[in-house]
């Protein structure tokens, strides 16, 4: 995983809610089979239009209206805004596979107060560049919460099935002491 | 204090719990289709591991596969087909691959080779593995990065979502289905309401839903934001499962039973949040807007955003209506559709088509509408023909196609064209989900089947007492 500590740059505005993965990556671009080159695809049907904040700003961090990634469970949609060159996202709120997802490939979501985003929003509207702060858990100034084992992982950009496999002597013993619950798999 | 379902379901699958961590939890069952899993195998190929407990994954061909011959192959699905037959051989994964008889949604198979068991965890890399928890199993989607997590190690790092309990109470009013419930629930509590949390559905009207309905019902958990839904597994749980392929048998089946009947919510336990909804003046639901959340009873008219007093609500509205091309106060029942589609792993099962074909029968299909039914597997395509709906549909001037997740989400050649408007069973009306520019409104099987033979909007009631049966 991509490992984050901190990014200070220009951000785009995307005053909407519910953004759901649909747009984010729509489904044809779905049927490739790597991880990369999502990027050029991101919002691929609001970019037509020519005054979508994609086409008028720039820069390393999205902000965006509450359940921001609702919908499918596309990890594409993750991929799409890291390859496109974001490093963080700041919303109210998120969908909760979205926001999984985000977390295991390095790129940063950050919750604030609605109030705080519609500040932020205004700040880069204005053309001022925000810090996002993992080290200090803080966007824009305003401090975030984010859970220490997360943290860690982005951190130190850490392999998170690596770390699991360190306990490889608890999952045996959960397995030993537990049968399979199928007669048969294939019928 | 007592316990809930998903205390005890979670409880019973910790692997390791430590302070300040989140828990590692054990996954019973690892369901895999073809969209969301080749970087999870290309990740164990480039790491070097192996996938755990093939023996507790099983994967199948949905989201890409063609459900008819009418269009040339596409390139870009048969590759991503390809890859999935040699991942599955392999990393020694059980494939039930098109044309083996056993394919079809992976959330309509699970269920119905009874794999799909109380108690149990499970996984897939997609949204509406939430469905399982119909049959009191904890299911939830989980993207690519996790999905590789679940193939190496067969467990997750989670923390313990909240807990809210929705409770349907009241009589429910003819015509009424579970994809009514769950719409106005939608529409009532929105499409946030359950972020965060473990949804369980209870109360006397859940009680007496059919599995199929049960399914409807959780299969949408994630359009209002919820991870998974949970119903308390009971007789009708078990009449379903008895006697399905994977299902215990035996002693063990006996055993099972008694397992699975502990595992109900025990009455003096406590939920973050609880809601009660009264089912009584429910009417079949119809969504207006590209959110689930948006969504009227058939007898209303497309709201006016002005009504709105939440500027980020109002500008919302606005722009579902511009996208749906819609005006403020038309009645829903002059809403004008070019396409129904019947299908998908929130209606595509038998019950379903049984409700749509009871509408459709000795009736047409109205001449500017295209009309489908995309059975949600091929033992429910198989079940349905053995007892002649496919002629009913056909006769009727239906397409009767193969299984497959088809117009829900239009990665394969069923799509809507920019502008086309489509009455749907599926779960998802946002922005060009059936098809750049399409425009979808979600309804239950039998008013599809309605609207279909009224070219617009249209409740049972509508057609089956203005036509001649």
């Amino acid at each position: 995983m991509k490992a984050f500590r901190a990014v200070t740059s220009t951000a785009v505005v995307l005053d909407r809610s519910d953004v759901d993965t649909d747009q984010i990556i729509p489904k044809q671009f779905l049927k490739r089979t790597e991880r990369s080159g999502f990027g050029e695809f991101l919002f691929f049907d609001w970019r037509r239009d020519p005054d979508f904040p994609l086409n008028r700003q720039r820069g390393r961090i999205l902000l965006a209206g509450r359940n921001f990634g609702c919908g499918s469970s596309r990890e594409h949609a993750a991929w799409a805004l890291q390859d496109y060159g974001f490093d963080a996202v700041v919303a109210p709120s998120f969908g909760d596979i979205f926001r999984q997802n985000a977390l295991k490939i390095g790129l940063l979501p950050v919750v604030l107060a609605p109030s705080q985003v519609k500040a932020l929003m205004e700040r880069a509207r204005a053309g001022e560049e925000l810090t996002v702060d993992l080290e200090a858990r803080s966007a824009g100034g305003y401090p975030f919460e984010l859970d220490d084992f997360s943290r860690r992982c982005l951190l130190e950009g850490l392999d998170e099935i690596g770390l699991t496999l360190r306990h490889e002597d608890a999952i045996a013993a959960y397995e030993a002491a537990h049968p399979a619950p199928f007669s048969t798999l294939v019928v | 204090m007592g316990r809930t379902l998903l205390d005890k379901v979670w409880e019973s699958h910790l692997v390791r719990r430590e302070e300040g961590q989140p828990d590692l939890l054990y996954v019973d069952l690892h369901l895999v289709h073809e969209v969301t899993s080749p970087q999870a195998f290309d990740g164990l190929r480039l790491a070097g591991r192996r996938v755990r407990r093939p023996d507790l994954t099983v994967a199948t061909m949905d989201h890409n596969v063609a459900t008819g011959d009418d269009t040339p192959p596409d390139p870009f699905s048969e590759q991503q087909l390809a890859a999935l037959v040699r991942n599955c051989e392999e990393f020694g994964v059980p494939l039930h691959a098109t044309g083996s008889g056993r394919e079809g949604i992976v959330h309509v198979i699970g269920p119905e080779l009874g794999l799909t068991q109380p108690g149990l965890t499970i996984v897939c890399g997609d949204s509406h593995t939430s469905t399982h928890g119909a049959f009191g199993a904890l299911a939830f989607g989980i993207g690519t990065s996790e999905v590789e997590h679940v193939l190496a190690t067969q467990t997750l790092t989670q923390r313990k979502p909240r807990s809210l309990r929705i409770c349907f109470v009241g009589e429910l009013g003819p015509g009424v289905t579970a994809k009514d419930l769950v719409l106005a629930a939608i529409g009532r509590l929105g499409v946030t309401c359950g972020v965060g949390h473990v949804i369980e559905y209870a109360g006397p009207v859940i009680e007496a839903l059919s599995m199929e309905g049960r399914m409807t019902i959780c299969n949408m958990s994630i359009e209002a934001g919820a991870r998974a839904g949970l119903i308390a597994p009971d007789e009708t749980t078990f009449a379903y499962l008895e006697g399905r392929p994977a299902a215990p048998k035996g002693q063990a089946w006996e055993a099972a039973l008694e397992r699975w009947r502990a595992l109900r919510t025990d009455p003096d336990a406590v939920f973050d949040r609880e809601v009660e909804i009264d089912v009584s003046g429910i009417r079949p639901q119809v969504t207006w807007g590209t959110n689930p959340g948006m969504v009227v009873p058939i007898d209303g008219s497309v709201p006016d955003p002005a009504d709105l007093a939440d500027p980020d609500e109002r500008a919302a509205a606005e722009r579902a209506l511009a996208y749906m091309g819609l005006e403020p106060g038309t009645p829903l029942r002059e809403i004008a559709v070019d396409r129904v589609f019947i299908g998908s792993c929130t209606n595509s099962r038998i019950e379903d088509l049984r409700a749509a074909a009871e509408v459709v029968r000795g009736r047409r299909v109205h001449p500017s509408v295209r009309a489908m039914v995309v059975p949600g597997s091929a033992a429910v395509k198989r079940q349905a023909e053995a007892e002649g709906l496919d002629r009913v549909f056909a006769d009727a001037g239906f397409e009767w196609r193969r299984a497959g997740c088809s117009l829900c989400l239009g990665m394969n050649p069923d799509v809507l064209r920019p502008g086309e408007r489509c009455a749907s069973t599926s779960n998802r009306n946002f922005e060009g989900r059936q098809g750049a520019g399409g425009r979808t409104h979600l309804v239950s099987p039998s008013v599809a089947a309605a609207t279909a033979i009224a070219g617009r909007i249209a409740d049972v009631g509508d057609v089956v007492e203005a036509l001649p049966a």
